[in-house]
C-alpha cells in the first residue's frame, strides 16, 4: 500500500468529499479518552504523588525489581522463542503443502480466543509433577510448572500467533523471481534465504517480537496457575500488583503500573518506528 | 499506511502458493518434512495439548458429572453475567471500531501515528492494570468514589465496572482490524457513490460495509471471544459475590479453588469450545469467502 | 458478489442481532435490580466457602420464620487481604468474615466504614468460633514431620500460602514463630532465623490458602502443607483419605478468624437490623454446631455435636499476642512493608 502524496500540511485535516469526519472522529476520540485515556491518566496521577523519586524507590526495591526482571527477562525468552518457532510455522504454513495444513492455520490463533485463565489452569494440569507432559519432564529432572520454566511456557503460549500473524503475509509476498534469480546466479538454497529472503522479513519478526514481548510482559491469567509465585525466583510484576493492592499499598501498586506502562508504550512506540523505518527500506510494512 | 496490525489476527485469504518440489526456490525434501515436523510438533505441544487437555478433564467423570457443572444456580448466574458483558462490550467496541476507522481509513490529518497507538494502547497494558485503573477512578478511594457513593451508583464490584474492564481489553479489536481493511480499499468508490447523489451513510451501507464485512464479522466473533473470556482486568474489579459478579471465568477459579475439578474444566470447556467456534468460523470464511476477501484487498 | 453472497451475509447480520437481543432478553433485568427482597453480602476469607454455605442457608431460614421475610446472604471468597482491600474500595458488604483481625483493622482504619472499637462489639472478642493450624502429609509421612521443628530438615518441602495476601499464611507464619520463640527460651532472634529457615523450603507462595491446598494435594507437590485445622479436615473429605494424614503439632497458634459489622455500608443500604441478626445468628446453637461440623473451634462447644467436637485433637495452644503484643504492631512487625517476612525473603534469596 502506498503512503499518500505527501502534502505540505498546513490544516490538521486534508480537505475530502467523504462526509463524517467531525462526527466520527469526535465520538472516537471522545470514546478513546473516557475509556482509555482518563482512566490511565487517574494512574499516572495517582503515582505521581509519589515522586520521581517515589517511583524510583518501589523500583528498586529489590522484591518489585526482581519482579520487573523476571516478568521483562522471561518475557524477552518466550518472545525470542516464539519468534523463532513462529517463523518456522509461519514458513512451513506459507511455503510448504502438506495433510492438514489449513488445520495447523487455524490452531495458531487458538491462544487470541482461549480465555487466559483456561489456559492457565490446563497448562498447570499438563505440567505439573503428576501431570502428563510434568511427569515425563520430572524423569529427565526438570521441573516445569511452579518455575520460571512454567512462565517461560505460558507467555509462549500467548506470544506465538503474533510471532506467526505478522510474518505470515509478508512471506506470502515475496516475489519468487527474486529467489530464483539468485538461485540462477549460483546461490545455494541456505546462501539464497540468509541474504536475499530473510532480510526483508526482519521488521515483521521484530515487530512480532515486539507484540509477543509486550503480551508475555503484562500477563497474568495463564500465568498465576502454573508460576509458583515465590518472591525473587517466580513472582511477576502483575501479580505484584495484586499483592501490593492485598497490602492497601496503592501507591506501590500504581508505580509498578505506571512502570509498565511507560514500557509498553515504549515497545509499541517501537513497533511503530520498526514499520516506518521498514517501509521506508522496503516500501511496505 | 501505518496500520498492517498484528495485534489482532488478520483475516485473509489464505496463503496458497504453487510449491513444487522440483522448484529451485524450495528446500530439499529432507528439510521440507522436518521443518513441518518441528511446526507440528511445536504447535501440538504448546497449543492443542492444552486445549485436549481441558476436554480431557472435563469429561474425567463421565457427562452426567460435566453436566452437573452448569446446573448449578451460580454457574448459570455466571453464564448470564457473561453474556450480559458481550451483550454490551461488544457492540459498544463495534460502533468505537467502525467510527475510528471510517475516521482513520478514509482522512488524512495529523496525529493519525499517535491516534492508533493510543488505540492499541489496551492490548499491551497488563490485564491487572486494565482493571486497576478503574478502581482508581470508581473506587471509593478513588477519583469519583466519593461522589458516585454520594449519589448511590456502584460502579466497580458490579455490572458497570465488570463492562468497562471488558471493553477496555477488548478495545483495540474492531477497529485495528478495520483500518487496514479500509486503507487497502481506498476512497475512489465512496467518492463516486457520493458524486452519484447518497448520502455518507448510504454510502457507508452500500459501497463499504460489503467490503469491510467479513473482517468485520470476524473482528466481533474474535472481540466476543475476548470479551467471554477475560479474566485478569474483570478479576480485579468484580468483588467474586457469588451468584452477581462472577463472569464464567471467574467461576471455572472459583470452582478451581473449591477443590471440584471437573466442573471447573467443563465451565473452561465451554469457554474452550467458544474459542474453537470462533476459530472454525474465521476458517469457513477464509476459505468459503477466499475470492471475496482477496477482491476486497485488492480493489485499490 | 453475487446475490446468494448478499444474502447470505444480511441473514448472519440478522442471526447475530438476533443472538444478542436473545441474550439480553434471557438474562432478563440486572440481577441487582431484579431484587426487591433483603440482600445480605458477606465478604469473607478463602477457606469458608463450604461453611458459608451451610450457615447462609441456615440463616435464611430462621429468618424467613422468625420475620416472614426472605433473605439471600450472597458470599464473597478470595484472600483474606484482597478481600478486605474490595471492602475499602467499596464492595457494598454488610458483614466481614476474614481471617485475621489486622485485616478488619486495615478497613476500619483507611475506609473508617467499620467501628476501631469492632471486636468489643460481639461476644468473644467478636470471634464466633477460633482455629488452629495443623499439618497435612502425604499417607504414612514419609518424612517423618511431628512438629514445627521438622519443618525445616533439609529434604522436607513445605507449601505454605503467601502472608502478604493470605490470612491463612500469616497463621502459618506467627505459629511458626511462636513455636520457635517457646522453643529458643524466647529469642526474638532466633525465632526470626527459624522462620527465615523455613520459609527458604517452600517452593511454591500461592496467594491464598485455597491455592497452597491445591498445589499440594491435586498438583502433588511438596511433603508438608500447614494450615487451618478446618482445611486440612476438608481436604481429608474431598481427595480421600487414603492419601493424606493430619499431623498435629505438639503447640500451634490460637487463630482468630473475626467478624464485624460494616456500619457505613448497612446504614446506607437499610440493612443494619439483618446483618446484625445475621452476625448474632453466628453464635446461636444452630451455627455452634455448623462451625464443628466444619472442623472450626466453635466459642460455645456446649452447642455442638460432641462427635465433630471429639474430631478436633488436644493441642496447646498460645496466642500471639501474648508473644508479640497487640494487632497493629504484629501487623507492622511482620507483614507491613519491610517488615520481618520481606527481610526474611531478601536474605533467603
Amino acid at each position: 500500500m502506498a503512503e499518500p502524496p505527501l502534502r505540505p500540511r498546513r490544516r490538521f485535516r486534508q480537505p475530502s468529499v467523504i462526509p463524517g469526519f467531525g462526527l466520527t472522529f469526535g465520538y472516537a476520540l471522545t470514546v478513546l479518552s473516557l475509556i482509555v485515556l482518563l482512566p490511565l491518566a487517574a494512574l499516572v496521577l495517582r503515582a505521581s504523588k509519589l515522586g520521581f523519586s517515589g517511583i524510583w524507590e518501589v523500583a528498586t526495591d529489590p522484591r518489585v525489581a526482581s519482579a520487573l526482571k523476571v516478568s521483562f527477562g522471561v518475557s524477552l525468552l518466550a518472545a525470542l522463542t516464539a519468534s523463532v518457532f513462529g517463523f518456522i510455522v509461519a514458513w512451513v504454513l506459507t511455503r510448504y503443502t502438506f495433510p492438514g495444513r489449513k488445520i495447523v492455520d487455524a490452531v495458531v490463533d487458538l491462544p487470541f480466543a482461549l480465555p487466559t485463565a483456561v489456559a492457565g489452569i490446563a497448562l498447570a494440569a499438563l505440567y505439573a509433577p503428576n501431570g502428563l507432559v510434568g511427569e515425563q519432564l520430572a524423569k529427565l529432572g526438570i521441573e516445569a510448572a511452579y518455575t520460571p520454566l512454567g512462565i517461560f511456557i505460558a507467555m509462549v503460549f500467548i506470544g506465538l500467533p503474533f510471532a506467526v500473524r505478522t510474518v505470515q503475509p509478508l512471506i506470502v509476498e515475496i516475489d519468487k523471481e527474486i529467489e530464483e534469480a539468485s538461485a540462477t546466479l549460483g546461490a545455494g538454497r541456505l546462501h539464497t534465504l540468509v541474504h536475499v529472503v530473510l532480510p526483508p522479513l526482519i521488521p515483521a519478526v521484530l515487530t512480532g517480537f515486539a507484540l509477543a514481548f509486550a503480551r508475555g510482559v503484562g500477563e497474568y491469567g495463564s500465568i498465576i496457575f502454573i508460576a509458583g509465585n515465590l518472591p525473587y525466583v517466580s513472582e511477576i510484576a502483575p501479580l505484584l500488583i495484586v499483592i501490593k493492592l492485598s497490602e492497601y499499598d496503592y501507591g506501590g501498586a500504581c508505580a509498578i503500573a505506571t512502570i509498565m506502562l511507560g514500557i509498553s508504550f515504549l515497545t509499541l512506540l517501537a513497533i511503530n518506528l520498526i514499520q516506518a523505518w521498514s517501509r521506508r527500506r522496503f516500501g511496505y510494512v | 499506511m501505518s496500520s498492517a496490525s498484528a495485534v489482532v489476527p488478520p483475516i485473509k485469504s489464505p496463503p496458497i502458493q504453487s510449491d513444487r518440489a522440483a522448484s529451485v526456490v524450495t528446500e530439499g525434501r529432507i528439510v521440507r518434512w522436518l521443518l513441518i515436523g518441528v511446526a507440528i510438533v511445536f504447535l501440538a505441544l504448546f497449543l492443542v495439548l492444552p486445549l485436549v487437555t481441558v476436554f480431557v478433564q472435563a469429561f474425567a467423570k463421565g457427562w452426567a458429572a460435566y453436566l452437573a457443572a452448569f446446573t448449578e444456580a451460580d454457574a448459570r448466574s455466571a453464564v448470564r453475567l457473561t453474556l450480559i458483558t458481550a451483550a454490551i462490550a461488544v457492540p459498544f467496541n463495534l460502533v468505537f471500531g467502525v467510527a475510528a476507522a471510517w475516521a482513520i481509513a478514509k482522512f488524512e490529518f495529523r496525529g493519525k501515528n499517535l491516534l492508533v497507538t493510543l488505540i492499541d494502547l489496551p492490548f499491551s497494558v497488563s490485564p491487572v492494570v486494565s482493571g486497576l485503573i478503574y478502581v482508581l477512578v470508581f473506587g471509593a478511594q478513588g477519583l469519583l468514589g466519593p461522589w458516585l457513593i454520594a449519589q448511590d451508583v456502584q460502579i466497580i464490584f458490579a455490572i458497570p465496572g465488570i463492562v468497562l474492564a471488558t471493553i477496555f481489553v477488548t478495545f483495540p479489536f474492531v477497529a485495528r482490524q478495520l483500518i487496514p481493511l479500509m486503507q487497502e480499499q481506498g476512497t475512489a468508490e465512496e467518492e463516486a457513490a457520493l458524486t452519484l447523489g447518497a448520502s455518507g451513510w448510504h454510502a457507508f451501507r452500500t459501497v463499504t460495509l460489503p467490503n469491510i464485512r467479513w473482517g468485520l464479522l470476524y473482528s466481533v466473533l474474535l472481540c466476543n471471544a475476548r470479551a467471554m473470556g477475560e479474566f485478569g482486568a474483570v478479576s480485579v474489579v468484580s468483588g467474586h459475590i457469588r451468584g452477581l459478579t462472577n463472569t464464567l471465568p471467574l467461576h471455572v477459579e472459583i470452582l478451581y479453588n473449591e477443590y471440584n475439578f471437573v466442573a471447573a474444566f467443563a465451565v473452561a470447556s465451554l469457554l474452550a469450545g467458544l474459542a474453537l467456534v470462533t476459530l472454525v468460523v474465521k476458517s469457513l470464511l477464509e476459505w468459503r469467502y477466499a475470492d471475496d476477501i482477496a477482491a476486497g484487498a485488492r480493489r485499490h | 458478489m453475487t446475490d446468494r453472497r448478499q444474502l447470505s451475509f444480511s441473514r448472519l447480520r440478522e442471526l447475530a442481532a438476533g443472538a444478542w437481543i436473545a441474550a439480553a432478553l434471557s438474562s432478563g433485568a440486572f440481577p441487582s435490580s431484579a431484587l426487591a427482597q433483603t440482600e445480605l453480602l458477606n465478604v469473607s476469607y478463602d477457606p469458608t466457602r463450604e461453611l458459608y454455605k451451610d450457615i447462609n442457608a441456615a440463616f435464611a431460614e430462621e429468618w424467613k420464620a422468625k420475620t416472614g421475610e426472605t433473605i439471600t446472604v450472597r458470599a464473597s471468597h478470595g484472600g483474606s487481604g484482597s478481600q478486605a482491600r474490595t471492602v475499602i474500595d467499596g464492595i457494598p458488604a454488610d458483614v466481614v468474615t476474614l481471617g485475621i483481625p489486622s485485616d478488619i483493622d486495615a478497613i476500619a482504619r483507611i475506609s473508617k466504614k467499620i467501628d476501631p472499637e469492632w471486636r468489643t462489639k460481639l461476644p468473644n472478642q467478636a470471634l464466633p468460633y477460633t482455629s488452629t493450624v495443623v499439618f497435612l502429609v502425604r499417607k504414612g509421612n514419609p518424612k517423618g514431620v511431628k512438629d514445627w521443628g521438622d519443618l525445616v530438615k533439609p529434604d522436607v518441602k513445605v507449601i505454605t500460602p503467601n502472608p502478604k495476601t493470605s490470612a491463612g499464611g500469616r497463621w502459618n507464619f506467627l505459629a511458626a514463630w511462636g513455636y520457635a520463640y517457646e522453643k529458643e527460651g524466647k529469642n526474638a532472634d532466633k525465632a526470626n532465623a527459624f522462620v527465615g529457615e523455613l520459609y527458604r523450603q517452600v517452593p511454591v507462595l500461592d496467594t491464598g490458602a485455597r491455592g497452597s491446598t491445591v498445589t499440594f494435594a491435586q498438583r502433588g507437590l511438596g511433603d508438608v502443607l500447614p494450615t487451618w485445622e478446618n482445611e486440612a479436615y476438608l481436604v481429608f473429605e474431598e481427595f480421600g483419605r487414603d492419601k493424606f494424614d493430619v499431623v498435629v503439632p505438639l503447640t500451634s497458634i490460637y487463630a482468630e478468624p473475626p467478624v464485624a459489622l460494616v456500619e457505613a455500608n448497612v446504614d446506607k443500604k437499610g440493612t443494619r437490623k439483618a446483618a446484625e441478626a445475621y452476625l448474632q445468628f453466628l453464635y446461636s446453637d444452630k451455627a455452634q454446631a455448623l462451625f464443628a461440623k466444619h472442623h472450626y473451634r466453635p466459642s460455645r462447644p456446649e452447642a455442638a455435636d460432641k462427635k465433630d467436637l471429639a474430631l478436633l485433637p488436644e493441642v496447646k495452644l498460645f496466642k500471639i499476642e501474648d508473644l508479640q503484643g497487640n494487632w497493629d504492631d504484629i501487623q507492622k512487625k511482620n507483614f507491613d512493608s519491610g517488615g520481618l517476612f520481606d527481610q526474611l525473603s531478601k536474605a533467603g534469596r
